[in-house]
């Protein structure tokens, strides 16, 4: 990862895109949320939703899946420069989370995430606190889900 | 958009403002934080005890979706499942508190915050929770509030 220095405000990252197939939906929500809507064609269809729909929390697990491996990518490349690279901190949560559209079987959607604010933690003067929007669009460009997160990044000067 | 619904499901007028209920526990494993991670968080805290407790949360922890999911599940298992819901349109805000940790028996406090009728739709309601999740020894690990939409009985006697 990046250090808390090396982000700035306005810079947008495509993160990655992934398909959401009826198989993986009906997984996820016969773990975590079996909802009549997530589980089965014909009741998606009679829903608001129009059709088999992701449960929310497997979007925003997905979402989370791809800044992972975005992050990972980033470390890799960085230490392949022979680059230093920062931990990535935990999250104290998020707000504004939107389940703007429904994820239907057999879309696709494509996350980006973009710096909205950071400010340095007053309790770990090794982290800073960047809050980041999530955003993401199906294939036919539209908005689908989107949420405002919160997460400590470590300083350069971490190892005082 | 609205269906006939079962006299026995909940519907808007079941969520009157104040406490609804604490619902649990449901003790979490090792094996579930991992599996879940290794598939939507793949972070050293949550997948290795090792590099775990060099980590800010000092032990291994369940990713926070986890947690989010496994509430979700409690709260289908224990209201949800018999409410004439029609979805959510999202999370207001959510605070992840405390770690979770192997073994944590997860219990749920939930508060109606908010009840009210849809203006774009009225024959459901918007009905705002503040849900708790908490560990064992009653520490708070999450804290969300967080919307549903909900069939009003009205509408469901009416067919």
């Amino acid at each position: 990862m990046r250090f808390f220095e090396d982000f700035e405000i306005g810079q947008r990252r495509e993160v990655g895109s992934f398909t959401f197939t009826a198989e993986l939906i009906k997984k996820f929500a016969g773990q975590f949320d079996p909802q009549r809507f997530h589980l089965d064609e014909e009741e998606g269809r009679k829903s608001l939703f129009g059709g088999l729909a992701a449960s929310g929390w497997h979007v925003a697990s997905v979402c989370m899946k791809l800044l992972v491996a975005d992050g990972q990518r980033q470390t890799e490349a960085a230490l392949a420069r022979g680059e230093e690279v920062a931990a990535l901190g935990p999250s104290p949560g998020f707000r504004e989370l939107r389940w703007i559209r429904p994820v239907l079987a057999g879309d696709t959607i494509s996350f980006a995430s973009e710096i909205v604010s950071k400010r340095l933690s007053e309790k770990r003067p090794q982290w800073g606190v960047l809050e980041a929007r999530h955003t993401g669009t199906n294939q036919r460009g539209e908005l689908a889900f989107s949420v405002l997160a919160t997460a400590f990044g470590q300083r350069r000067n971490a190892a005082e | 958009m609205s269906k006939p619904i079962h006299m026995t499901m909940l519907t808007f007028e079941d969520f009157p403002p104040g406490r609804f209920g604490s619902f649990g526990p449901r003790r979490v494993s090792r094996e579930e934080i991992i599996a879940f991670a290794a598939e939507f968080d793949p972070q050293p805290m949550h997948l290795d005890e090792e590099a775990a407790a060099q980590s800010m949360l000092k032990g291994l922890a369940a990713s926070g979706w986890h947690l989010c999911s496994i509430m979700m599940r409690m709260m289908f298992d224990f209201y949800i499942g018999r409410t004439a819901s029609l979805g959510s349109p999202g999370v207001n805000e959510l605070r992840w508190l405390a770690p979770l940790r192997p073994g944590d028996d997860v219990t749920i406090d939930v508060d109606v915050a908010e009840a009210r009728v849809s203006r774009s739709r009225p024959e459901t309601g918007i009905v705002t929770f503040r849900t708790t999740a908490r560990n064992g020894s009653g520490q708070a690990l999450c804290e969300m509030v967080s919307p549903i939409i909900v069939q009003r009985r009205a509408d469901v006697t009416a067919e």
